[in-house]
């Protein structure tokens, strides 16, 4: 009996071939959707983890030569001797390679080569007799310097990790240390730095793991963008599962009315079903890692911009990686499923015979209630919720209460219309539009998904764009930045600059905790340069003036959140030194607090530091003869004058690849969706026939009917692309203003980009009308004897 | 002459025999058959030509002066609107809109929408309960109903109706014929009657028999 089942459901397939290409198309799209993303995440934040780890940055402390030069052996000998806990680190390059030699018995317990594949020799690694620890493909870049190889995938790409003693000898440095990390736990009894070396100068870890919360904001984006994904190919994997189903709701009644148990039938139709989510999800992967592959060059430059540190541009075909791909597949299929089986086990065996699709408005009143239901959770989490959890519960909540939204307003906006009809034509046109929403409406929703997650993430991004680009130039006012390496090279420098600069804009800082938070105080000199470039989030009348008559202070948005600070509160800077608060200012990527208070109350407060860096102001056209004199008259070194065009037009360039990603994945949701269109579209073409002879048998062309079934397929779109424009402006408000304050403490700023959503409308009318016109066209060329049909046979 | 048919051929491209040879016959206005044969004897498909819902092979159609081969797509569709009303045996109604918007449907696309009319002949169908309800919430021999109410609030000349009784049984299918008659011959307009019962065939007063394709 089993066969006798199973071969009448395969019958169908072989019979409705366009049926199982959707099914099958459909789920390997979603899959292909949601494993590209993630390989693509994966692979970033792998990469990252591995630099991080590799390199101990931003883990450690370290210690460096105050002068940036090498330090010398003795050096660190007195060092240990004192009882400081630190390991010699060696850095150069080799050919493209970057080469870190490392002291194995001082290091700290995480750094170094972890998990070498087999064959790591900890003894010869020791004894400093030569192991080199690399990537596969990085160490076929080292075959011809005599060291053995070891191959370790979690060392960062394009890095080799040895003994210390043996990259000396490598780079031809012998007795020569670059850097001293200073492990986390320290003898107590340990004298100050300044006292056993005062040449050094030690940086804390979190000096250097700024940029690294910036990153982290990206991929966050990257995460969302996930997710969203993620529910566009569900909405698609339903679509497909539910039509499939519909088609063969009249064959399960005949298979019952023979005789097959309805157990039997449901449990042959899961494995069926299971079989076919397999497949597809494995045609899903390979697409996905295509998709990945082809955009991980631009992710990987985005990530080496904004860490400076090595990303491969290939993709490792992780396992882990293929087996959720396939579970999601599964999943998808199995969430996707369920409802359509429950709803077969519950058809009566004699009615129901025509398609459920077509019945109007009979699920329609629960998912608006369901909706609606969402969309309050979701907006009392945005007022109320708390914690990342809560930001994100709130993001699918929104997504799913919106798509949920859709048929109903449709329904509810084309029987408006039906209402304001004159014309027969029209009248039944928007009648005719109503009844194809039901079976339209998964492909509608992951069209409205894929529109929404597009405003979304482009808002998202382009707000961070311009607000970063902003935050540069509030910054980044100053032509030329210069850091002095002691008190006399900043006299020299102030020396140099007051004759050939226009202004000199000293940097002060110190660190303090204020008002319970570790944060920097800077000292900032009145002048134009802020007044003019400073942009404040909150700020009392007169901002400038007051704090330049030493009447308050400025602080950052993570001071003011995190501390409750609002403008007028009380700040205690020292033992009686308490100050308003003027200003509050954006500080994006900083994760401690931030106080500016006037040049002079600095002094007063710290009379012991003095500037070692200074903002210069000149025309632009002057930058390099400026460098150039700071160089020969203060010898300032290369490496300690920025100049403020480079960085931005780095950062820029950043944004641009960031952009370029996410546009193209943005066009692939987009051409998805339009897919899953195209798909329910020549599904439904075949229960099209019965609602179109008549009115064809009326009078009215072929032609006529397939051009205005174009028309209704770009009404849809539009009216759905309406409706996306609100959902994705609230998803992209969730994530600058909930979910990105909850996981760094800052808010971005929202902009708007009218033009951008109004091409992204354009794109997608002209996805749908693509989708429409080959069952259009279909139905132009249709025979008449097959219009004839429907008059003619029972049905 | 309101149609005039000679020698109408008519082969499907997957059938060997014609289903349609050489029919010839006239109509007047006002006048009413019954086209009687076998199932399968090619009735239908005579009704689909003459509505200009397919096209014959060879030979001429004319209805009212105008030859049916010579239009196009549009011009048939125009005919289809304007000069003959279809009844057909299935469900014929648009299933997105209700028993109203169905009955004015032909009649405001041809231009000569009549509410006090469509009122007259709901009334007389006993239609009236059903006027806000869609077709599927409607039984079979209702939906005939609705059907006939379509076609004549349309005022076609020529009514073609393929067994619009056939769904029905024999009493209700005898008032719906009344009825039919009646309100057909109101009009003056034409009336071809497919149907298969000898019975309500003798109630018209002129009648043909299709016999694998030929007239008899
Ligand atoms: N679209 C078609 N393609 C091929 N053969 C058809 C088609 N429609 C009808 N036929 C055949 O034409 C013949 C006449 O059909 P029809 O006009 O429906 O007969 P009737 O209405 O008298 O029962 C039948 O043999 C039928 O099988
Ligand atoms: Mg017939």
């Amino acid at each position: 009996m089993t066969g006798a089942i199973l071969s009448a459901l395969a019958s169908h397939w072989w019979r409705n071939p366009l049926q199982l290409f959707t099914l099958l198309a459909g789920l390997a799209l979603a899959t292909a959707l949601w494993s590209g993303v993630q390989a693509i995440n994966a692979e970033a934040r792998s990469s990252y983890d591995a630099a991080a780890a590799t390199l101990g940055e931003g883990q450690f402390a370290q210690i460096t030569a105050r002068d940036g030069g090498p330090i010398a052996h003795e050096r660190y000998i007195a060092l240990r001797r004192a009882g400081w806990a630190v390991s010699p680190v060696i850095e150069g390059r080799l050919g493209r390679v970057r080469l870190i030699g490392l002291e194995p018995l001082t290091a700290p317990g995480d750094l170094g080569p972890v998990n070498p594949e087999g064959g790591a020799d900890l003894g010869a690694f020791l004894a400093g007799s030569g192991q080199i620890f690399a990537r596969t493909e990085t160490l076929a870049q080292l075959s011809d310097i005599g060291v053995q190889g070891v191959a370790s995938p979690d060392v960062a790409p394009n890095t080799a990790l040895t003994d210390i003693g043996v990259a000396q000898r490598l780079l031809g440095r012998a007795g020569q240390i670059d850097r001293l990390i200073v492990a986390p736990d320290q003898p107590l009894t340990r004298p100050p730095l300044a006292e056993v070396a005062p040449d050094l100068n030690l940086s804390t870890a979190q000096d250097v793991s700024d940029v690294a919360r910036l990153t982290d904001s990206f991929h966050l984006n990257l995460t969302a963008f996930g997710l969203l994904s993620f529910a566009v190919g569900l909405f698609i994997v339903h679509g497909a599962i539910g039509l499939a189903f519909e088609q063969r709701r009249a064959m399960v009644r005949t298979l019952r009315a023979l005789g097959a148990p309805l157990g039997r039938l449901i449990a042959l139709m899961a494995v069926e079903l299971a079989v076919l989510a397999l497949v597809a999800g494995g045609i899903g992967v390979a697409l996905g890692y295509a998709i990945a592959a082809a955009l991980l060059p631009d992710v990987a430059a985005t990530l080496r911009g904004l860490y400076g540190a090595d990303v491969s541009g290939q993709l490792t075909l992780r396992p882990v990686w293929w087996l959720s791909g396939l579970a999601i597949a599964l999943g998808g299929t199995a969430v996707a499923a369920s409802g359509a089986l429950l709803s077969l086990a519950r058809m009566p065996l004699l009615s129901g015979a025509h398609p459920r699709a077509w019945s109007m408005a009979r699920r329609q009143g629960g998912q608006a209630v369901l909706a609606a239901a969402l969309l309050t959770l979701s907006a009392v989490l945005a007022i109320r919720g708390q914690g990342l959890v809560a930001g994100f519960v709130m993001l699918g909540a929104l997504l799913i209460g919106g798509a949920l939204a859709l048929p109903p307003l449709l329904a509810l906006i084309l029987s408006r219309a039906e209402g304001l009809a004159r014309s027969p034509v029209a009248q039944w046109f928007w009648a005719d539009t109503r009844q194809q929403v039901p079976g339209l409406s998964l492909a509608l929703m992951a069209l409205m998904l894929a529109m929404a997650a597009n405003v979304g993430v482009s808002t998202m991004v382009s707000s961070f764009r311009l607000t970063f680009t902003g935050f540069l130039d509030q910054r980044l006012a100053s032509e030329l930045y210069v850091t002095a390496e002691d008190a006399g090279q900043a006299a020299a420098i102030i020396a140099v600059a007051g004759e050939h600069a226009d202004a000199i804009l000293p940097i002060l800082s110190a660190e303090r905790e204020v008002a319970g938070q570790p944060a920097q105080i800077f000292g900032a000199r009145d002048h134009a340069t802020y007044r003019d470039n400073w942009q404040f989030l909150r700020a009392a009348p007169d901002v400038w003036d007051r704090l330049a008559r030493g009447e308050g202070v400025l602080i950052n948005e993570q001071m003011y959140r995190r501390g409750g600070l609002d403008l007028g509160a009380v700040i205690a800077l020292g033992p009686d030194v308490t100050l308003p608060v003027l200003g509050i200012h954006g500080d994006y990527g900083n994760p401690i607090g931030q106080v500016i208070v006037t040049e002079a109350r600095f002094r007063d407060l710290f009379p012991d530091v003095s500037a070692r860096q200074f903002g210069l102001r000149t025309d632009p056209a002057e930058v390099p003869a400026l460098r150039a004199r700071l160089r020969g008259e203060a010898g300032v070194a290369e490496g300690a004058m920025i100049d403020q065009s480079a960085i931005k037009a780095a950062s820029l360039a950043v944004f641009e690849r960031t952009f370029a990603v996410t546009t193209a994945l943005n066009i692939l949701t987009l051409a998805v969706a339009g897919f899953a269109i195209l798909m329910s579209l020549l599904t439904l073409a075949a229960m099209r026939v019965p609602q179109l002879a008549p009115v064809w048998a009326l009078g009215l062309t072929r032609r006529r009917l397939a051009s205005l079934d174009l028309v209704r397929a770009v009404v849809l779109a539009a009216l759905t692309g309406a409706l996306a424009l609100p959902l994705g402006l609230g998803l992209a408000w969730a994530l600058l203003a909930v979910v990105n304050v909850e996981a760094f403490g800052w808010r971005l700023p929202m902009y708007l980009f009218p033009l951008d959503y109004l091409r992204l409308g354009v794109l997608a009318l002209l996805a749908a009308a693509l989708a429409a016109l080959w069952p259009a066209w279909r139905l132009s060329r249709m025979p008449p004897a097959q219009l004839l049909g429907v008059f003619r046979h029972e049905r | 002459m309101l149609l005039r048919l000679h020698e109408v051929t008519k082969t499907y491209p997957d059938t060997e025999a014609a289903v349609l040879r050489e029919v010839s016959f006239t109509l007047a206005g006002g006048e009413m058959l019954a086209l009687t044969g076998e199932s399968g004897s090619g009735k239908s498909t005579l009704l689909h030509l003459i509505g200009g819902l397919d096209t014959a092979d060879s030979g001429t159609l004319a209805i009212d002066g105008t030859d049916l081969s010579a239009l196009d797509d549009a011009g048939r569709a125009a005919l289809r609107r304007g000069t003959v009303g279809v009844i057909f045996q299935q469900f014929n109604l648009i299933p997105s809109l209700n028993v109203a918007a169905n009955i004015a449907f032909q009649a405001r696309l041809a231009g000569r929408h009549d509410p006090a009319r469509d009122r007259a002949l709901t009334d007389r169908l006993g239609l009236n309960d059903h006027l806000h309800k869609y077709p599927e919430q409607l039984s079979g021999g209702q939906q005939q109903r609705v059907a006939i109410a379509r076609t004549l609030a349309a005022q076609p000349k020529l009514v073609l109706a393929d067994e619009p009784t056939g769904n029905l049984d024999e009493a209700t299918a005898d008032t719906v014929l009344s009825v039919l008659t009646e309100l057909v011959g109101e009009t003056g307009a034409g009336l071809i009657l497919v149907t298969h019962s000898e019975r309500l065939a003798a109630r018209l007063p002129r009648r043909l028999h299709l016999r694998a394709g030929r007239l008899t």
